[in-house]
């Protein structure tokens, strides 16, 4: 019923390219090479959407489970507006603008009057808003999933390396992914509103007294994740189906990611994503094959799936246990102190 | 006959949330995986069915035991975060555990277990009889509502819930903080274990998606709904929660684009829940 993003990417890949037993090392590696390359582009999607809940959260101190609504309105809305006009990147920039919209008028309404409560109410409140968004979703666009072709230029091949080819439009998503990332890390880090977004992560009361229009910053702040979260959509469309409760798979992972990562840390999002894309997109290639050599064939097809699919989480549990606060934390003593005075 | 299957399982959720209200409610920890309990239970039963073991002298026992268990190993693993990273890693393990089930190719993965026998229980009762099974239900959900109403108003339980208003403070006196919540933790994942074993037999049918993250969302929703922390507010919560999903789903068949909005309003106006707005009015 519902599978793992990755599994279908895996899947895709190797049904295509499945290496014959007369191959050598090069097919082998080049089988290495490529799901290496779809960990990274799985791993920076996924970027796009830890980045702007761990936005929201370090911020706002927002626990948003409806960021994954979000990224799936951003694959309809880029489905639509494609068909719409007929052209792929006109129809992906009116779908980014619509996500951002969609984004600013939800916090305008909603989600504004839950900063500052506890977090049990956000939980709640966005678990609403999921349902919420699933079913406008199905009464708007039908509970059947929608296809996003990929135009001529994006479909052909590339070689990367001489005799390596990769499709372009995976290619597209690793670029373009690492091109928002830059931006996101010099625009909190270099311009004057990042530097209000950094001031309000580590001290939201301190930059209101200092007359910081705060309410605008997070309106902003939360625009921008959702803008994120819809480019992850519109981006990730052409390779799934477009479908309902798409973006609830993904976001368990976003969370994963951000756990691994440090609540509220960008460098630490970027690092632990493109770890759990990696991971999780080389165990469901590899994975069966290795168990294969070590156990009898029935039981390694009966394990693997299984296993693959539990690698990531069990990777987070190993971070759990060893640093308990994440990876890469934002800031150690902030959250240290805001952990003691939290009241559970 | 509909409405006796619909009490049923409006019976056995009640018992879910009832173990999640212990945790949240009293020991103030924020499980969002609770559900995985019900599908260990219910794949308990399921799977020693199918192998075979009718017995529900059996198959409960080991349905309980194997909550605990896993019980045991998440808490000593979540129990090490708090707050936020608490709610994010027990939604993880309860996603772990419903990818292991959808990976059980033996037994149905995806799709899912069919029971076709229910609990054998000798003579003592027939769970195939609905109105039998129905007064099993509820008679355990009483002896579990009794049960916690015990363990909360114990020493145990107070020193669970003074954990939840200052752990640093309890630690200080003396108490083991970790232990002690651990416990509890275990106690609530049993207890919701028996009602995964309650629900398989209800739907002779268990499936990957009991344990799905929606569902853990459901049991919150349920707990804040009734009123976290007060005995009977899963119950109220629960049975309100079913009752407007089904009566939505009669009026609607988009009936969650109602029930959306509404659990908002419940965040935003509706402190304490249907309880906390019960006793307001009391007070006047």
């Amino acid at each position: 019923m519902v599978r793992s993003v990755s599994n279908h990417v895996a899947r895709s890949i190797l049904s295509c390219d499945t290496p014959q037993p007369e191959h050598d090392l090069r097919t082998r590696m080049l089988l290495v090479v490529e799901q290496f390359l779809n960990g990274l582009q799985f791993g920076l999607l996924l970027f796009l959407l830890a980045a702007g809940l761990t936005l929201v959260f370090g911020i706002m101190d927002l626990v948003n489970l409806a960021h994954g609504s979000l990224y799936m309105m951003g694959a309809y809305f880029a489905a639509t507006f494609v068909a719409w006009t007929g052209n792929f990147l006109l129809g992906a920039v009116l779908a980014l603008a619509a996500t951002l919209l969609l984004g600013i008028v939800l916090e305008f309404t909603t989600l504004r009057h839950l900063y500052g409560r506890d977090h049990l109410d956000h939980v709640l409140a966005t678990f609403g808003l999921i349902l919420f968004f699933n079913e406008a979703v199905r009464l708007i666009w039908g509970p059947a999933g929608l296809a996003l072709p990929l135009p001529a230029w994006l479909t052909v091949p590339v070689a990367i390396l001489p005799g390596i080819y990769y499709p372009a439009y995976r290619l597209a998503i690793i670029v373009v992914a690492l091109v928002v990332a830059l931006l996101l890390y010099l625009g909190v880090m270099r311009t004057r509103v990042g530097m209000l977004i950094r001031a309000g992560a580590s001290n939201r009361e301190m930059i209101g007294a200092l007359g910081i229009n705060i309410k605008l910053l997070y309106t902003l702040v939360f625009g921008l994740g959702a803008a994120l979260a819809g480019l992850a959509g519109l981006m990730q469309a052409p390779i799934l189906t477009v479908q309902i409760g798409m973006g609830e798979n993904i976001l368990i992972l976003a969370f994963v990611i951000i756990v691994i990562g440090g609540i509220g840390s960008i460098r630490g999002a970027f690092l632990a994503a493109i770890f759990v894309g990696i991971i999780d997109t080389m165990g469901r290639a590899f994975l069966p094959n290795l168990l294969r050599q070590m156990l009898s064939s029935a039981a390694a097809s009966t394990a693997a799936p299984a296993l693959s699919s539990m690698l990531i989480y069990l990777v987070m549990a190993i971070v759990l246990v060893v640093r308990p606060e994440g990876l890469f934390p934002a800031n150690r003593r902030f959250i240290r102190k805001r952990a003691a005075t939290c009241s559970y | 006959m509909f409405v006796l299957t619909l009490f049923t399982r409006i019976v056995i959720l009640v018992l879910a949330a009832a173990s999640l209200n212990l945790i949240m409610g009293y020991g103030g920890m924020m499980s969002f995986g609770h559900a995985a309990y019900l599908g260990i239970g219910g794949y308990a039963v399921g799977i020693l069915a199918q192998e075979g073991f009718g017995s529900g002298f059996l198959q409960f026992p080991v349905a309980l035991a194997a909550s605990a268990i896993y019980a045991l190993v998440i808490g000593a693993l979540s129990l090490r975060t708090r707050g936020v990273y608490f709610i994010m890693i027990t939604l993880a393990f309860a996603q772990m555990a419903y990818y292991v089930a959808s990976g059980l190719a033996r037994y149905g993965g995806d799709d899912g277990l069919t029971v076709y026998k229910r609990s054998d229980f000798g003579g003592l009762i027939n769970l195939s009889n609905r109105t039998q099974f129905y007064y099993l239900c509820l008679a355990c959900l009483l002896g579990v509502v009794f049960l916690i109403w015990r363990i909360v108003n114990s020493r145990f339980g107070m020193v669970v819930q003074g954990l939840r208003s200052n752990e640093q403070r309890m630690q200080a006196i003396g108490f083991p903080a970790k232990r002690y919540k651990l416990v509890c933790f275990v106690i609530s994942g049993t207890l919701c274990g028996l009602a995964g074993a309650l629900l398989a037999n209800n739907t002779d049918f268990v499936s990957p998606a009991v344990m799905y993250w929606t569902r853990s969302g459901d049991l919150m929703v349920m707990v804040i709904l009734g009123g976290m922390g007060v005995l009977f507010g899963p119950v109220v919560g629960a049975v309100a929660y079913l009752l407007l999903e089904e009566l939505l789903s009669q009026v609607t068949e988009y009936w969650a684009l109602i029930m959306g909005p509404l659990l908002l309003l419940v965040v935003l106006f509706g402190r304490g829940g249907i309880m906390g707005l019960l006793g307001r009015l009391n007070r006047g």
